[in-house]
């Protein structure tokens, strides 16, 4: 019947709301799905899972440094390619000075058993990465043999282990520190005997006189750093002279010297609250540590300073400017067919690609502006081959992304100022303010919340940018984080960025395989940064908003 | 030619009323029309306030009353495409004199909005908002600018424990009147007043009329209405203004009571508006 037909039928238009809302589920579970990979796999690598010791079937065609048995994490069960219903495990093996590789597949139906012995040390160490295997016997400096049976072993190990922190520690102040601050020296004194020659050319009397206590100095700063590198040279060997011992599950025993050694632990017997304790640190080491072995190993501190002290100075860079250009277009210029353009191109920039910022940077401040300093004052040390700011470095990473972001906060500015109540500026003006300290005091700190979020925008953008750093000053790693205490207090220095460090990580590292825990880990930290940086800022404008609450009502 | 820069004579500002000619004309509107862009608001106006007293402007609305009312200090100089003809006189002076600096003008000319419109600091800092930019810095001046202001604008018993609050936590009635206290801190001569009750309930309108009452005592006042009653009650002369026009101006009783023109009458009887 049409009447009854009637009142079932929804309204026209209700598919439609189904469809909005659809999008909406669409788009939440993807970002929901994203976060939740690199949550789950971005702290898993920082907790001490089990380590297996696996049994392989004979004649099954696989093998680990040419035995059947190995060690190793399990670390994910996959479908077999191009096979119905087979699977495969793909094991952390660890070991890669033996095994050549620190993960391996391995199919299930090629294993035989599986357990986990109680005696296995995973060992960290500076190079190839962990090592999985059990413990021999301690060689001490003094050709002491500790075996591993000795009640006395894991004291004496962990002993070794504070000992060989603390040198590592005295003979990188020797190495870096040290030997540093001699080598900035020599140069200075390289500069001026470059600059003497140049002075006395031709005067060959006046310029061995005046070179002389140079050269003297030279020596003496010389014999200092070669003392210097004797002392690093024989302290490590001293450390070395101790050496762990351990046996492979594939049979072989291996030694460590002590200067490799960083930290052990045994998986399969820590407690709960072992694990959680080593989960902090490792996520500590991981925040305050440089990195190692080409960035795959330990932490990504310099990455964090970086991308912190870039964004920093970037804020610093685009607020003024931001603010005064908004304050400019909106309150003084009058509003016009000229203004509307510049607004409509200001709006466009904005959707420039952020490579474009890149090559622009690279081209006008690099070369251009860099390359004219360095030829006004840092002229004696271009001739010796090496610009200061002629090359990317952190202030024209800054000053490029704070020209990427201006449009973001003279938008955000400019809307803040235009909310401005009239009422509010009409009160002013009528106690006889002019429109500068009108400006001044009722509007600016009125428009305060908005231009703040503005700024936080800007922030978060420049802070996940990558492509367009990679030109201007970004590298893979840098020995000096970005930061002195002398002229040009580290602006022109090279540094490490955490967008970048994914980027290079991910794609760029030799050994990916090896990476890859890096890299989620990386991301999450990148992704918990811009949601700090968020959060921190509606934070703010809601306390801004309360207190600066509009009049009106 | 003569130079737009700074008032050569800037005492001559500052200098009280000298009550010029005797007849106490404080503002002195001539020919007056004026222009928003090519509407024009008001037709060749004229109308005189005299000083300490309570002038009402009515009519119905549209007809110009804020228009002309925000001329008086020049608030009308921030529309863009404005112009006008005629003159607008103050002790004698034109406000549209070239040596004459809007800023100086507008310290004599205190105003209080329609809307209430505090800043969003605290009470104190509303109250000594032109001092402040003024330069002002000694304490005691400042503490007894508030104190005088509030006192003036029978605020004081009501805030004076809580001065360091913000102003938006006041109520209505008590925003408008801290209104007229800022007004009052710059020690204008005239006060203007757009409907400065129009937005407040029946008890926080009678404060503020009795507080006009006491006011023109030190202030000529010029206040916007389109309340009969209110005119009638705190007024001492009414003008009448119909489509950009003022149809009649006189003291407020003759104007309620024996209006010369029909369409004040009408007006006021009710039949329109
Ligand atoms: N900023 C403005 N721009 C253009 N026209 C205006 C503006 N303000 C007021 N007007 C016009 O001027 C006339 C008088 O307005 P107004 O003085 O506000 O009237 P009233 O206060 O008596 O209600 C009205 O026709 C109004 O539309
Ligand atoms: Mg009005």
């Amino acid at each position: 019947m049409p009447g009854d037909d009637n009142t079932k039928r929804s309204p026209r238009g209700e598919p439609f709301v189904w469809l909005t809302s659809l999008g909406l589920a669409a788009g939440l579970m993807m970002v929901a799905g994203l976060l939740w990979v690199i949550v789950t796999n971005g702290t898993d690598v920082f907790w001490p899972k089990r380590v297996a010791e696996v049994e392989l079937r004979e004649g099954a065609g696989f093998e680990v440094g040419g035995a059947l048995t190995f060690s190793g994490k399990v670390d994910t069960e996959r479908a077999k390619a191009g096979s119905k219903g087979e699977t495969e495990t793909k094991f952390y093996i660890a070991n890669r000075d033996a095994y050549g590789a620190s993960f391996k597949y391995i199919d299930d139906d090629a294993i035989a058993s599986l357990s986990y012995p109680e005696g296995l040390l995973v060992i960290e160490r500076m190079e190839y990465g962990r090592a999985i295997g059990y413990p021999v016997n301690l060689t001490a400096g003094d050709g002491e043999v500790v075996a591993a049976d000795d009640p006395r072993f894991f004291e004496e190990l962990d002993a070794l282990v504070r000992h060989a922190e603390a040198t590592r520690h005295e003979i990188e102040d020797l190495r870096r520190k040290k030997v540093g601050r001699l080598s900035r020296k020599l140069e200075k004194i390289a500069l001026k005997e470059l600059r003497l020659r140049d002075k006395h050319a031709g005067d060959e009397a006046r310029l061995a006189a005046e070179l002389a206590p140079l050269l003297e100095q030279r020596e003496g700063l010389q014999k200092q750093s070669e003392e210097y590198a004797r002392r690093a040279t024989e302290t490590e060997a001293a450390l070395n002279a101790s050496k762990l011992t351990y046996r492979l599950s594939s049979g072989g025993e291996r030694t460590l010297e002590a200067g490799g050694l960083i930290d052990y632990y045994a998986p399969n017997t820590l407690g709960l609250g072992g694990r959680i304790g080593l989960f902090v640190s490792n996520v500590w080491n991981f925040l305050s540590a440089p990195p190692r072995e080409a960035n795959t190993e330990g932490g990504v501190f310099p990455a964090i300073f970086g991308t912190f002290v870039m964004t920093v100075l970037m804020s610093v860079l685009v607020t003024p400017l931001g603010v005064v250009a908004a304050i400019y277009l909106r309150e003084y210029a009058k509003q016009g067919p000229l203004v509307r353009s510049v607004r409509i191109a200001v709006n466009n920039l904005a959707g420039v690609p952020s490579i474009v910022f890149g090559v622009f940077g690279l081209g006008f401040f690099i070369y251009i502006v860099g390359g004219g300093i360095d030829e006004m004052f840092f002229k004696t040390k271009l001739e010796s081959g090496k610009p200061t700011f002629g090359t990317g470095g952190l202030l024209w990473a800054s000053a490029t992304l704070a020209l990427m972001t201006i449009p973001v906060v003279i938008v955000a500015t400019e809307e803040a100022l235009a909310a401005v109540p009239r009422g509010m500026r009409e009160a002013s003006l009528a106690c006889g303010a002019s429109k500068w300290q009108t400006i001044q005091r009722i509007v600016l700190p009125a428009s305060l919340p908005g231009i703040i979020t503005g700024l936080v925008l800007a922030m978060a953008r420049g802070a996940g940018e990558v492509a367009p750093l990679m030109l201007v000053g970004v590298v893979k790693h840098v020995e000096d984080l970005p930061m002195s205490t002398s002229f040009p207090f580290g602006l022109d220095q090279k540094f490490m960025h955490l967008g970048f460090h994914i980027y290079d990580l991910g794609f760029q590292s030799p050994d990916s395989e090896a990476a890859t825990p890096m890299v989620f880990a990386t991301t999450l930290l990148l992704v918990v940064l811009v949601v700090v940086l968020n959060l921190g800022a509606i934070l703010l404008r809601e306390r801004l908003r309360r207190r600066y609450a509009a009049a009106t009502f | 030619m003569h130079s737009v820069t700074t008032s050569p004579i800037p005492d001559a500002d500052m200098t009280p009323p000298d009550h010029t000619g005797g007849d106490g004309t404080c503002i002195n509107v001539s020919d007056y029309s004026f222009f928003y862009g090519s509407s024009q608001a008001l037709f060749d106006n004229n109308l005189d306030v005299p000083e300490r007293q309570v002038t009402a402007l009515i009519g119905p609305s549209g007809c110009g009353k804020s228009t002309l009312l925000r001329n008086f200090n020049r608030m009308n100089d921030l529309v863009d495409g404005v112009h006008h003809s005629g003159d607008i006189t103050i002790d004698g002076r034109s406000i549209y004199s070239p040596d004459l600096e809007v800023i100086s003008l507008r310290k004599r000319v205190g105003m209080v909005f329609q809307k209430s419109n505090p800043f969003p600091k605290s009470i104190y800092e509303n109250v000594i908002y032109s001092l402040r930019i003024q330069g002002v810095k000694s304490r005691g001046e400042l503490d007894a600018t508030v104190e005088r202001s509030l006192r003036a604008a029978a605020l004081w018993d009501e805030v004076k424990d809580r001065l360091k609050d913000s102003a938006l936590g006041l109520s209505g009635g008590q925003m408008q009147r801290l209104c007229i206290a800022r007004a009052i801190a710059n020690e204008p001569e005239i006060l203007l007043m757009d409907e400065p009750c129009s937005a407040l309930d029946p008890i926080a309108t009678a404060k503020i009329e009795e507080l006009i009452t006491t006011l023109k005592k030190d202030y000529t006042i010029v206040i916007v209405t389109h309340n009969m009653q209110q005119a009638s009650r705190c007024s001492d002369r009414t003008a009448f203004l119909y489509l950009g026009r003022i149809v009649e101006a006189d003291t407020t009783e003759t104007i309620f009571n024996n209006p010369k023109e029909k369409q004040t009458e009408d007006y006021i009887s009710g039949r329109f508006g």
